[in-house]
């Protein structure tokens, strides 16, 4: 039995199916992000004023690395031009520009996510200190002599862990004081980058930038990841179709086109996400 | 290989090679808009504005530019059939729907409370 409309299009809503069907799947993701977004939105209305990590609770700012995620941005609205210009070629019937292009659209995404999992390792390796003192402190630490890195599985500390692991000190890095938009260095900036010793005894808290540490971090990690999710299984689509897929181009390059068609409109959505969550959760 | 005619596609929507050769240049012009966007975005991070509603409210009003671009031309929603609006008229409804009824909870969140009183270790 033949599939009706896969590349005629239906009387009544003038449409190929395909194409009905994958804007409904996107209407439908259009509200994941969207729930998403507002408890981004909810969370930060609602955290205490003052800035973070001198108030503990306080929205954090510029903490992630601006250069990076505007590099990235780049590289995921190139994947998206490249993919409309492959769906592009095909309709001019040049199946070997239409595979140049896929290649490119592939190299961005997997590009994309390379860099991403660079900045997870940095905020999965960076720590907040605060001594019983009132001091607080951000930066790296080093426990027994080791450098406390996330591949090396199960080593993002805090307090709790260090006692377990009877741990009496640890050695920290703090990080320069934060220059303030505008500004090259911060004021004072002789800082010098030189380890202290810190006694457990004298921590009240210590955690790495990740999940459970701050509100910020669990909206960031979990919408970028969604997010990361996204690129990878639209990646692993186009990959499918620029490659093992593209037999189909022989047999019925119409409904072919339409399958790239369809998966660049959803590649299109991921770099959408993307054109928000950049701003929001890098600049502001 | 050898059924099909020189022009396989192309024909299929209306699309002639003309047409499609005058939507690529479309889509290149879309694409270094959206690069002047994205540089224009972080730009205004390091023009200091006094008021965070300010640098909020044009860093999203670029987003939205650029993403009418990339829905406009690159998911061709400057011409898509009527069923299409229909079904995202209803998502746009729902989508500021759940962003309100979410928002209206922030009534019942711990506002600028004491951060020991949560802090659970």
């Amino acid at each position: 039995m033949e599939i009706p409309y896969t590349y005629k299009p239906r009387p009544d809503t003038g449409l190929y199916n395909a194409k009905v069907g994958i804007w409904l799947f996107l209407a439908s993701e259009i509200m994941l992000f969207g729930a998403l977004f507002s408890s981004y939105i909810l969370l930060r209305v609602t955290s205490p004023e003052g800035e973070w990590p001198l108030v503990e609770r306080a929205w954090p700012h510029g903490l992630l690395n601006i250069p990076i995620g505007t590099f990235n941005t780049a590289v995921l609205i190139t994947s998206s031009v490249t993919v409309v210009l492959a769906w592009a070629a095909l309709k001019m019937n040049q199946f070997g520009k239409f595979r140049a292009y896929m290649l490119v659209t592939l190299f961005c995404a997997f590009g994309f996510l390379g860099i991403k999992s660079f900045e997870y390792n940095e905020k999965f390796t960076h720590y907040e200190l605060r001594l019983k003192d009132g001091k607080v402190f951000t930066g790296h630490i080093e426990v027994n002599g080791k450098h406390a890195g996330f591949w090396d599985f199960g080593s993002i500390y805090n307090l709790d862990r260090l006692g377990k692991e009877q741990v009496k000190e640890i050695s920290f890095t703090a990080d320069a004081p934060k220059p303030k938009p505008g500004e090259k260095h911060a004021d004072g900036a002789a800082h010098e980058h030189k380890a202290m010793t810190v006694k457990v005894g004298d921590i009240d808290k210590l955690d790495a930038f990740i999940l459970r540490n701050h509100t910020f971090f669990a909206i960031y990690f979990v919408v970028t990841a969604l997010h990361g999710l996204h690129v990878l299984g639209g990646a692993l689509v186009l990959g499918y179709f620029a490659f093992p897929g593209a037999s189909m181009w022989r047999k019925n390059p119409e409904q072919f086109t339409n399958r790239i068609e369809v998966a660049g409109l959803f590649w299109h959505f991921v770099d959408l996400v993307w054109i928000f969550l950049f701003p929001v959760v890098y600049l502001l | 290989m050898s059924d099909h005619s020189k022009d396989p596609v192309a024909h299929a929507d209306g699309h002639d090679h003309h047409d499609i050769a005058s939507h690529v240049r479309t889509y290149l012009v879309v694409f270094g808009a959206l690069l002047v966007g994205t540089v224009i975005t972080v730009g205004m991070y390091y023009v200091h504005f006094d008021s965070m509603a300010v640098t909020i409210a044009i860093a999203l009003f670029i987003a939205s530019i650029k993403a009418f671009l990339v829905a406009g031309y690159f998911m061709h929603l400057m011409s898509e059939k009527k069923v299409i609006y229909s079904m995202l008229a209803v998502t746009v409804v729902f989508f500021f729907a759940l962003g309100a009824l979410t928002l209206w909870s922030s009534s019942d969140m711990p506002r600028n409370t004491q951060a020991k009183a949560l802090y659970v270790p």
